[in-house]
């Protein structure tokens, strides 16, 4: 049945979505049983992709759930690991300093220009709760 | 009579809300896995249009930041977010709503020290909490392979 491309991504996705929203399940578990911030659990998430990617999980990860790990904010964290191992083999000490924000870069870049951009063109809405 | 504790918690047991945690996840389980089975399939499009395939999933968590980003402005993100709870919150789309939703809010407060303040609200703790332990991995794997 999962044969040929079209079927591997199709496989690919479904572990994506499951290993996506098993952690967004955990989340909402968090926040809606624990006093947590969305802040402090939002940071627990990246602290951990940190983990994964310094103890090589995170790479093999990314190889089996493609997008269930990337989305998901231990991405975000898990390619900062990565980044910086990667300057550290290139540029030496250097690159612990360096490597951090290289591999951060394009996600905060992006966010940032986003949120700047639509500031001014947008006003905030009232919320309504 | 109320005469012990259990008695008054089953008492008001019936004058609580019910708990919505398991409706809360089921949401949040939909909608954060199909946010990443989509993304799946936007790799894959993106790799048939010749990008390499770690590229790929960084184009994809762009097009996603732009798009909550959008999303966020014209004030439709919040009303998606309001079923979906922590499936909207924990994919980056969810870093890029804080991100822009606040710096909506400092809007009235002027570009420098209102938006320019409260753009990393939420993004300043993640950057720096990533880039910290970053670099403590960094020192590690410096000193261990060295």
């Amino acid at each position: 049945m999962f044969t040929g491309e079209m079927g591997e991504v199709f496989l690919r996705s479904l572990f994506a979505f499951l290993l996506g929203g098993g952690l967004c399940v955990i989340t909402q578990i968090l926040i809606d049983k624990t006093n947590l911030s969305s802040a402090k659990i939002l940071v627990g998430f990246v602290v951990f992709g940190v983990l994964l990617g310094a103890l090589n999980v995170y790479e093999w990860l990314l190889d089996n759930f493609g997008c269930g790990i990337t989305l998901p904010l231990c991405g975000f964290g898990g390619a900062v690991a990565v980044g910086v191992r990667e300057a550290v083999s290139e540029f030496g000490a250097l690159g612990i300093i360096k490597g951090a924000f290289v591999a951060s870069a394009a996600g905060c870049t992006a966010a940032l220009l986003m949120g700047f951009l639509m500031s001014l063109f947008f006003k905030a809405k009232p919320k309504r709760l | 009579m109320i005469e012990k504790n259990e008695d008054y918690r089953k008492l008001i047991k019936k004058h609580l809300p019910r708990s919505t945690t398991i409706k809360n996840s089921i949401f949040a389980f939909l909608s954060g896995g199909a946010l990443c089975f989509m993304g799946e399939w936007l790799a894959y499009l993106y790799t048939r249009l010749g990008a390499e395939v770690k590229d790929s999933y960084l184009y994809v968590t762009l097009t996603f930041i732009v798009v909550a980003s959008l999303l966020t402005a014209f004030g439709v993100y919040d009303k998606i977010a309001r079923y979906c709870g922590a499936g909207t919150l924990l994919p980056v789309c969810g870093f890029s709503n804080s991100v822009t939703s606040s710096a909506l809010d400092g809007r009235f407060e002027g570009y420098v020290s209102g938006v320019g303040t409260k753009i990393f609200s939420l993004a300043g703790p993640v950057i720096l909490y990533s880039t910290l332990f970053g670099t403590i991995y960094g020192v590690i794997y410096y000193f261990v392979t060295r």
